[in-house]
């Protein structure tokens, strides 16, 4: 129940935070690595997208509206929602044994042949076996828990890291990553794999039927069919 | 109702009596030390809330980072300003010597400096990055007077919360609380890198808020006002406003 509801939430809070995320990265679609970096230094890239503001160099003859005003408060109400709900998940999941259950590897499922088999198994596009609709399989698993004890707090840090009063208080997260443009940039870098996440984990819903999966995430209810077998 | 569910039922209602009273003690205790920022109404507060508090309690004396002198930008980014407007215009024609800073509100002693008399109190400089909320930044020098010891000069009333500061641009204003204000890094800046504050980046006088970010670095301030209540100040989500509908904190 609570990771179900916890999931509902993240989503919410997810989709928010790409949304207005998007939209302050219009504000400037440039990236750099280092301390600085505007629209007078070399980017490392650039988006070829227009942008809200006038005096960055886009190409195009048209500036976009501005939207930052209700976008970084609703970015960073999103952030806090995600990282309370995620420390209620986090917390639930290691009393509850729910990692332990049914997001680490198995025993048996940790060895180099396994993964390959997963992998070989998904690019022969094989139809799912049974065992798979009642249980994720290792590449799943690894999948999981890679986004939730690795990009999500990535996300996280790197994102504190553009704070100046955050970085005031702790120099080290920034200084750490090469400095407050290059955690922009890697921010970016971090959200465009959770975004591939997020397409995959859909498709893969569909792919496995999407209006039973959706009912059993929202009810909790397991189909008919699958608790016959 | 099955025993486990009525259990389950009363956990469930003791689990939120408990959140919701915590709630209320939180909040009547965030309210006492200053951890409720302006702006904390409507659908965004809560996040603005968390915010501020978070970073007042875990910040609120820390220092701004400061760069060695080989990372100021050789050409730093000027932001658009707005149009100057006929008086700000006949200023710069005296040279800035009839440029006046006034400060009043909860003071003992009002005050009107003129930019020598700003220079008298002692200098302080310092290499910190300016970071647009756009995303692009640079680092400078900024030299100028600390505006606690301004502050300190007028005889701040103890009761005094914010500082409300105006730029000669008449929509232009924002204000600070007291952990800013009475920062050792917020500066009244008239000079940058090895000059004049030049017009492009506020001069000749400028607030520096180094902690949060650039748009609390109001341009052409030529008055401080002390309060203790920003009552008919800040409506900060009003696109009208002079923060373009931004969050009143931007240590984020």
């Amino acid at each position: 129940m609570l990771v179900r509801v916890t999931h509902w939430i993240t989503v919410i809070s997810f989709i928010a935070l790409l949304v207005t995320g998007v939209e302050i990265l219009i504000s400037h679609p440039r990236f750099y690595w280092g301390e600085v970096g505007n629209s007078r230094t070399p980017p490392l890239f650039k988006i070829p997208i227009p942008s809200s503001r006038a005096t960055v160099p886009t190409g195009y003859g048209f500036v976009l509206p501005d939207q930052n005003g209700w976008s970084r408060y609703l970015h960073f109400e999103a952030a806090w929602a995600l990282v309370l709900t995620g420390l209620v998940y986090v917390i639930s999941g290691l009393w509850t044994r729910h990692f332990r259950k049914n997001l680490f590897p198995a025993p048996a499922d940790r060895t180099w042949s396994v993964f390959r088999s997963v992998i070989a198994k998904h690019l022969r596009l094989a139809p799912p076996e049974r065992a798979d609709f009642r249980s994720y399989n290792v590449l799943q698993r690894v999948t999981y828990l890679l986004v939730i004890f690795v990009l999500v707090p990535l996300a996280i840090w790197t994102g504190l890291a553009m704070s100046s009063g955050f970085n005031a208080a702790m120099p080290w997260a920034v200084t750490s990553l090469g400095g407050r443009q290059s955690a922009r940039t890697l921010h970016f870098f971090v959200s465009i794999f959770l975004v591939l996440f997020l397409f995959v984990h859909v498709a893969m819903v569909v792919l496995t039927g999407f209006a039973t999966r959706m009912r059993e995430m929202i009810t909790g209810l397991a189909a008919v069919s699958e608790e016959r077998t | 109702m099955s025993k486990i569910s009525r259990r389950k039922f009363v956990t469930a209602g003791l689990a939120a009596t408990a959140g919701v009273s915590g709630l209320a003690v939180a909040a009547n205790l965030a309210k006492r030390y200053g951890l409720v920022p302006p702006d904390s109404g409507g659908i965004y507060g809560p996040g603005e809330t968390l915010t501020y508090a978070g970073q007042r309690l875990l910040a609120r004396n820390s220092l701004a980072r400061e760069f060695p002198r080989s990372m100021i930008s050789k050409i730093p980014f000027a932001n658009e300003i707005p149009p100057l407007n006929e008086s700000f215009k006949r200023l710069q024609g005296g040279g800035f010597a009839n440029w006046r800073l006034v400060i009043d509100g909860m003071v003992a002693r009002p005050a009107s400096l003129s930019l020598a008399d700003l220079k008298s109190f002692s200098v302080r400089s310092q290499i910190t990055e300016v970071v647009c909320e756009e995303g692009w930044s640079y680092v400078a020098e900024w030299i100028g007077t600390p505006l606690f010891e301004v502050l300190r000069a007028c005889e701040m009333l103890p009761e005094a919360r914010y500082v409300v500061y105006f730029s000669i641009d008449p929509d232009w204003w924002d204000s600070i609380d007291m952990a800013d204000a009475q920062h050792p890094q917020t500066l009244l800046a008239w000079a940058m890198n090895d000059g004049d504050l030049p017009v492009a980046f506020g001069g000749p006088l400028r607030l520096r808020v180094p902690r949060q970010l650039g748009y609390k670095s109001v341009k052409f301030v030529n008055r401080l006002m002390v309060t203790d209540s920003l009552k008919g100040f800040v409506s900060a989500l009003d696109p009208k406003s002079p923060n373009f509908g931004y969050s009143w904190y931007a240590g984020i």
